[in-house]
């Protein structure tokens, strides 16, 4: 048996005696996730005992290094612990921006001191984290952001304000772009800095949408002290000083390739398999056709492309861990699955009919077909648009002439 | 298992692009179809190909094959789609083979892999009686004939049947027109004097022939798997043989998109490089988008065959879907981002276009996959 059979052998025991059964119901919607953090409360028994099981074991961030409270695994033994989990259809012990965004960038640009204070935490599951990017002027052009930031020798001095800071009112830290020179041309006076949520004169808005309810914040920043370490010299600033952009470029690399994995047909709510959803909802013909051709032709197709679209997850990760990094093809996957995932809610929306069309007494009802079909519109503008994706994949990817 | 080429698959690969690129450029397949070459083909260049171990690319070491698999045709296929090779490799090395050595009795082994393996036998599949793929649907004939059949019936489309030694031929044996038990699989000698082949060149300058049977007596020994249950047989070939189009469009699609987005790095119009239009560069974007999801579809359905060929029928499906679609936008975005150029017979784009829609219409296109998926899950 080759070591990775016997990682196979090992890992599949490990998850038939670990995992427990409620947290096998393929059940991955944001509602039902342990997100973490300190105002985070285990939503059963068994989540908890999930959770607890990983962390022992490193599973929370299975390739981070085990001094970060990692597993240290390799590539090949990770995509056999997805596999596995995937196989008893296992929900995820601990999701988190901290895991799927910012631990990465700060493998990749933060001091050794750092990121023991940080990713520790971040794999235990104490801290969660938000991200703050976007202003209300700095949207797609997101390095024209103006969030003012001050050297004031013992700390930073923090003026402006971020949007569609997703979960800022019940995170605990924020991971933040801001200005460090206005002077400068836009991309290099950009810093990236760490703050703890709690910290005075940092106040959050939730905003409302078309879908009656959403993650999305406003956060405010009214001369905010930010220390320049906390504790010894674990820094606040990641990289250097008027060179955030490298950081958040990275960063958002893994952001796309997260927002790219999200099973996009299947969605936040819906059934494994659209067509037999449909069929269930509308009937088929005598020959067990669904009762309407041109839907039926529409279903077919957007599962072509949904699973299509996984594979090229799993090739692509495979291609980078043998090497060839994703790059600037992670926006490949952010445009795909983002208008994957808005053809699904569209589909269910029209299997629906004014079924799915109907609200509640109070509203658009949280976790409804049209409260996930309204707030899906936003995937295919959060994270960079799709224009701006294709802008991407044209300049850096097709190598094509700027204008 | 990692999707992506292991180190012998890559050294295929480069192999066959560098052999291709030299010796069977789309100028070679331009000399074909100027030529009028009756065959369809460069009969010396397969000779060649023979000779690297490409004909017998899936067969068994035992044969005489190079053993390398429904991947290792598949990145031929493609690399082929690239120049767009025309050769017999598609209806021997890959139905042919697949035919017989999965199939076949260990007589038929022994006396057709070999011959398949070192290029001198030709090989077709006999399958669609009508202009759109409904494989399920056979009403050629065998009846029973004192201790065989006599088979009786016509085919349309049967690729590379002009020329091919041998026929594969889907018959019924039992059950009606749309019965998909009861249909037989025969092997049979192409030359044989009750077969009538009328030549029908195809729009993409490759040829197939239509057949005519009459009363050709065949025994137990022209059996290729078993009597009545020849379906199963027919959907295990058809699967390797979408999987492979897929590969071979997918190459095709590539291949035109190479080609479009260096004209939109060099042509200006309005003074300016036309690659800066953002018109152009978003359709170009999504392209290649759908690209990459096509050579992961692709890649996918030919490790399955190799690893487990009988549950990769609706893999194969959707990658013969995926790869269609693609190499249909591809094709057609290649004409129109070139402008009038595009159009002409000059210019190589068209022929990229021409290729792609006889083998989006060979073995089924987009539309009939997607019906027989949904058909698969219940709807």
């Amino acid at each position: 048996m080759s070591d990775l059979e016997q990682f196979r052998a090992e890992t599949r025991a490990w998850l038939a005696e670990n995992c427990p059964e409620e947290m096998r119901d393929g059940d991955i919607t944001a509602e039902n996730q342990c997100w973490g953090g300190r105002q985070w409360e285990f939503q059963s028994d068994a989540q908890k005992r999930w959770f607890e099981a990983a962390l022992a074991k490193g599973y929370t961030v299975p390739t981070w290094p085990k001094e970060y409270g990692g597993a240290g695994l390799s590539a090949d033994e990770a995509k056999i612990l997805t596999e596995e989990r995937d196989r008893i259809n296992a929900r995820k012990p601990l999701s988190n921006f901290g895991i799927s965004m910012l631990g990465p960038a700060l493998l990749a640009f933060g001091t050794h001191e750092q990121k023991l204070m940080h990713l520790g935490a971040i794999a235990r599951g104490e801290i969660r984290w938000c991200q703050g990017y976007s202003e209300p002027g700095a949207g797609s052009d997101l390095a024209s952001l103006k969030t003012k930031c001050e050297d004031k020798g013992d700390h930073w001095l923090i003026n402006g304000q971020k949007i569609w800071t997703s979960n800022a009112d019940i995170s605990d830290w924020i991971f933040c772009l801001v200005r460090t020179d206005f002077d400068a041309p836009k991309h290099k006076g950009i810093t990236f800095i760490l703050m703890d949520m709690a910290s005075e004169g940092i106040s959050v808005k939730p905003i409302i949408l078309i879908s009656g309810h959403s993650p999305f914040c406003e956060t405010f920043f009214d001369d905010v002290k930010v220390p320049k370490a906390y504790g010894d010299d674990n820094l606040s600033v990641v990289g250097e000083v008027n060179r955030g952009w490298d950081v958040a470029k990275n960063l958002l690399v893994h952001e796309r390739g997260m927002l790219g994995t999200m099973s996009p047909l299947r969605g936040a709510t819906g059934p494994e398999n659209l067509g037999g959803y449909a069929a269930g909802e509308i009937g088929v013909d005598a020959t067990g056709r669904l009762d309407d051709p041109s839907l039926r032709q529409k279903i077919a197709q957007a599962e072509i492309d949904d699973w299509a679209y996984n594979l090229t997850v799993e090739r692509l990760n495979d291609e980078a861990n043998a090497g060839n990094g994703l790059g600037a093809k992670s926006s490949m996957l952010k445009y795909a699955a983002s208008e994957l995932t808005k053809k699904g809610s569209q589909l269910r929306m029209d299997i629906g009919g004014t079924d799915a069309a109907t609200i509640g007494p109070d509203g658009i009802e949280y976790g409804s077909l049209a409260n996930t079909w309204l707030y899906n519109r936003a995937y295919s503008i959060l994270g960079g648009t799709t224009e701006v994706q294709l802008n991407i994949i044209s300049k850096r990817v097709l190598e094509l002439p700027s204008a | 298992m990692s999707l992506i080429l292991t180190e012998e698959q890559e050294m295929l690969q480069d192999a066959a692009n560098g052999f291709l690129a030299e010796n069977a450029p789309v100028a070679a397949f331009r000399e074909v179809r100027d030529s009028k070459n009756p065959d369809g083909f460069c009969r010396d260049l397969w000779k060649e190909m023979a000779n690297m171990g490409w004909a017998g690319i899936i067969v068994e070491e035992e044969f005489g094959g190079s053993e390398f698999g429904y991947v290792g045709a598949g990145v031929l296929a493609e690399q082929m789609g690239r120049n767009l090779t025309a050769s017999p490799f598609f209806s021997t090395s890959v139905l042919g083979a697949t035919a017989v050595q999965r199939y076949g009795t260990a007589k038929q082994k022994e006396q057709h892999l070999g011959s398949i393996c070192d290029g001198s036998t030709l090989f077709a599949l006999a399958v669609d009686e009508g202009p759109r793929h409904r494989p399920e649907h056979i009403e050629f004939a065998a009846t029973p004939h004192g201790n065989g059949y006599k088979l009786s019936g016509a085919k349309t489309f049967v690729a590379d049947g002009h020329v091919a030694d041998k026929l594969i031929i889907a018959a019924r044996t039992s059950g009606d027109a749309n019965d998909p038990s009861g249909i037989t699989l025969f092997l049979v000698d192409a030359n044989a004097a009750e077969i009538e082949r009328t030549h029908t060149p195809m729009i993409d300058s490759r040829s197939a022939a239509n057949i005519k049977v009459d009363g050709l007596e065949v025994t137990g020994d022209d059996i290729l798997g078993e009597v009545d249950g020849g379906y199963e047989a027919l959907e295990g070939i058809l699967s390797a043989g979408r999987a492979v189009l897929g590969a071979e469009m997918s190459g095709s699609s590539q291949q035109a998109f190479s080609i479009t987005t260096d004209y939109l790095k060099e042509r200006e119009q309005f003074g300016q490089k036309i690659g800066s239009f953002q018109g152009l560069q978003h359709r170009a974007a999504h392209l290649a988008t759908e690209i990459e999801m096509t050579k992961s579809a692709v890649l996918k359905s030919l490790q399955l065959l190799d690893d487990d060929f009988e549950s990769a029928s609706a893999t194969c499906s959707m990658a013969k879907a995926k790869s269609g679609m693609t190499a249909q936008l591809s094709t057609q975005e290649a004409i129109q981002m070139h402008g009038g150029i595009g159009v002409t017979d000059e210019y190589d784009v068209g022929l990229y276009f021409k290729r792609v829609h006889v083998a989006q219409q060979m073995f089924g296109d987009a539309g009939f996959h997607a019906d027989r998926l949904a058909k698969r899950s219940g709807y």
